[in-house]
């Protein structure tokens, strides 16, 4: 078995090990119905966490992805309610919305070079703030395509599969092929191990960053479009903190957040874990809705320490990366190189200093790019020297 | 006459901090022209009063978020957790005040709540190794549960006037938001400039392995921002929780971390570490409230607030940008070797 399964087959293990306690304590709740009920009640959080796989595997983030659920509801209870405009097309709008809308993101992030924490929450705001500007109230959607939608589902024994919970097992099977048996996958899971060697390969790094988000954007509009299915009505504030439990899933599910590791089925297992604490708490009836939150923080604080105990383990580096032979063996060979730094160092030109002030504001420049900036500028003083 | 454009933009480029004080400038224009008499203050019962006085009070809660949170992402790192921490140390606040605890031990628990809130978050962080982003959002996630917890689920209230005076009451004509957020700015740079802590911050976001190599002990310098952002958070808490003399544990400090991390990031401190400016970022918590304050005054509807405020991220950020910068850049080189 390969080691490589690990925090899989220990998040697997935890669900089923917690479905069985579950199970002993309530004897209703080994039934077809709670477990499709589990799956109808989290289809929403499991499209959207598809696609956060995808950007955390890549080593980014999407902080906007709850606040796109929510405009797509708000556009969805709009157009079809107020503009009269038919499902079908509203579905199909608002779709093309999130994946221009993620598609953007992607493009900024990439040809601005800035960090993908601050362009998602820029995201966050403009959508959460275009959803109030719709409407700030909650508006029923009431057209007889939804009660026929809500009601679609196939029978297996006591229970019946919702077609919302059909969609979220259809997505989480794309997405797992997507991320694990095309070169769209392989690209993703190379820009997270390493951004600089997988564009020194040759993948295509910009086209898969707006990729990536685009994928995420338009997986958010499924999941609103899921959402106002399953709550049949049009919030602009519904699914605060989304993105949240969202990435919450996808680190329980064995993901690293720094990217390059993960499976999808892996966050499939950590949205039914979620569930299940849920589940377990209406089940229980005495226990506050507030315990959710500290479970999910106890898991969360588990599992991320259970990845560094694992990493530290297997791999020799693991320990080695705090010792010295490695420092030298990847920085050696830059500094040996460069001789111009100490040119630099020396220069007491004018410029370098106004270089020194430039960057002082300007520091939001990734530190790469700062030193390919002076490398110019030291370039430039010796030509004047020169003259 | 020919303008000569590249040595205009030598010199403007040679102005610290021009985006943040231009932002701030501008964005006061804009509120002065939706509302004339924004400038006007008024003195009553022994505080000033006026829209720019709303602007420093109002925004005194995010400022102090942002003092630790310079310092954090200074470091590399990111803190999620504030928010909670709020919603913890009102939480911790309102009910031992209700419970007839004296006011100065209240605040002191309170305090050492953050305190704890931040030890645990630098223990992960420094300790653990684990990321910060995951590391502080155990505590987010987990820490509006604990405030629940605290509260029972409900939203206390009280009536203790000393607390209470913690929001509402003045000094010297300013509001005690104001006072008490300028207090821990002065405390915040006695800290990092009157001591080599800056320094060992800066080093410790630019290289971790090297500063570590260079004699610093970073776990001690990441277990120390860390914990600031906690106490900065708990302090913030007692203000909201005495502005509405009481705690909601769901509500209070909501979403805070991200207009703190915004501030941050407007006072032009990147989020990948290294050099940073505490008093920018103070600075940047002023541009975001003023411009909360402009949209009210407008009389445009609230809704408009998060839009005008990420349009204004998204052109910060194009100021700021990397790839903007190598164009501005290349202006100037362009016109020295000319």
């Amino acid at each position: 078995m390969n080691q490589r399964f690990l925090p899989l087959l220990i998040t697997t293990a935890v669900f089923v090990l917690g479905y069985l306690f579950c199970s002993l304590e309530f004897h209703n709740f080994a039934t077809v119905r709670v477990f499709c009920n589990l799956l109808t009640d989290n289809a929403f959080l499991g499209i959207v966490a598809v696609g956060m796989t995808f950007v955390i595997l890549s080593g980014g983030i999407d902080l906007s992805v709850g606040s796109v659920i929510a405009f797509s509801t708000v556009f969805l209870a709009v157009t079809i309610e107020t503009l009269q405009l038919p499902p079908l097309l509203a579905f199909a709008l608002v779709l093309a919305i999130g994946a221009v809308f993620g598609a953007a993101m992607g493009a900024v992030i990439h040809y601005l070079r800035m960090p993908a924490f601050i362009v998602t929450l820029a995201g966050m705001f403009l959508a959460r703030g275009v959803s109030f500007l719709l409407t700030t109230e909650s508006i029923p959607i009431s057209h007889p395509l939804y009660s026929t939608l809500n009601d679609a589902s196939i029978g297996i024994f006591s229970g019946r599969l919702s077609l919302i919970a059909i969609v979220m097992l259809v997505v989480f099977a794309v997405g797992g092929v997507l991320a694990h048996r095309t070169r769209f996958g392989t690209n993703v899971f190379a820009l997270g191990g390493n951004l600089l060697s997988a564009e020194l390969m040759g993948v295509p790094v910009g086209r898969t960053i707006v990729w990536i988000y685009t994928l995420s954007g338009g997986l958010a509009a499924l999941a609103g479009i899921v959402f106002s299915l399953y709550t049949s009505a049009g919030y602009s504030l519904a699914a605060t903190g989304t993105e949240m439990d969202t990435i919450a899933a996808v680190v329980i599910g064995g993901t690293l957040l720094t990217g390059g590791y993960g499976y999808v089925f892996g966050t499939f297992v950590g949205i039914l874990i979620q569930g299940l604490i849920q589940t377990f708490i209406t089940f229980d009836g005495t226990l506050s809705s507030w315990w959710t939150k500290i479970a999910v923080g106890v898991l969360l604080f588990a599992f991320i320490a259970l990845q560094r105990l694992l990493l530290i383990v297997w791999s020799p580096r693991g320990r080695a990366s705090f010792a010295m032979p490695k420092l030298f063996a990847t920085r050696s060979a830059p500094s040996s190189s460069s001789g111009s730094n100490a040119f630099k160092g020396a220069s007491l030109h004018p410029l370098s200093k106004r270089d020194g002030n430039n960057s002082d504001h300007s520091h939001l420049a990734g530190r790469s790019e700062a030193r390919k900036g002076d490398d110019s500028l030291i370039c430039v003083s010796a030509l004047e020297r020169k003259e | 006459m020919r303008v000569n454009l590249p040595a205009i933009v030598k010199r403007l480029s040679g102005v610290k901090h021009l985006p943040q004080f231009g932002g701030l400038g501008l964005v006061l224009l804009v509120d002065w022209l939706v509302s004339p008499q924004f400038f006007d203050l008024r003195m009553q019962g022994g505080r000033l009063f006026g829209s720019l006085i709303d602007v420093l009070n109002r925004g005194a809660p995010v400022a102090l978020l942002s003092l630790g949170m310079t310092l954090v992402i200074a470091t590399g790192g990111i803190d999620l957790s504030v928010g909670a921490v709020i919603a913890i140390a009102g939480a911790t606040a309102a009910t031992l005040v209700d419970a007839g605890v004296p006011v100065v031990l209240v605040g002191g628990l309170a305090l050492a709540v953050g305190l704890t809130c931040g030890l645990w978050n630098g223990l992960l962080v420094s300790v653990l190794q684990i990321q910060p982003i995951v590391a502080t959002l155990i505590l987010m996630v987990a820490g509006r549960g604990v405030a629940q917890l605290i509260t029972k689920g409900e939203i206390v209230t009280f009536v203790n006037p000393q607390l209470a005076a913690i929001a509402s009451g003045s000094f010297l004509g300013l509001p005690m938001p104001v006072l008490i957020a300028c207090g821990l700015l002065g405390l915040t740079l006695a800290l990092v400039r009157a001591t080599a802590l800056g320094l060992m911050i800066e080093a410790v976001g630019i290289n971790r392995r090297s500063s570590a190599f260079a004699g610093i002990n970073t776990r001690v310098v990441i277990m120390l921002v860390y914990v600031w952002s906690g106490l900065c958070a708990a302090v913030a808490g007692l203000v909201l929780a005495a502005d509405i003399k009481g705690a909601d544990a769901n509500n209070a400090g909501l979403w805070m971390e991200l207009d703190a991390i915004l501030s941050v990031v407007i006072g032009g401190t990147s989020l990948l570490g290294g050099r940073f400016s505490v008093t920018m970022a103070v600075v940047g918590a002023l541009i975001i409230q003023a411009m909360n304050t402009g949209i009210l005054l407008s009389g445009f509807k609230p809704e408009f607030n998060l839009i005008v405020k990420s349009v204004v991220v998204l052109v910060i950020l194009f100021v700021q940008s990397p790839a903007l910068k190598g164009l501005r850049r290349g202006a100037v080189v362009r016109g020295i070797v000319r």
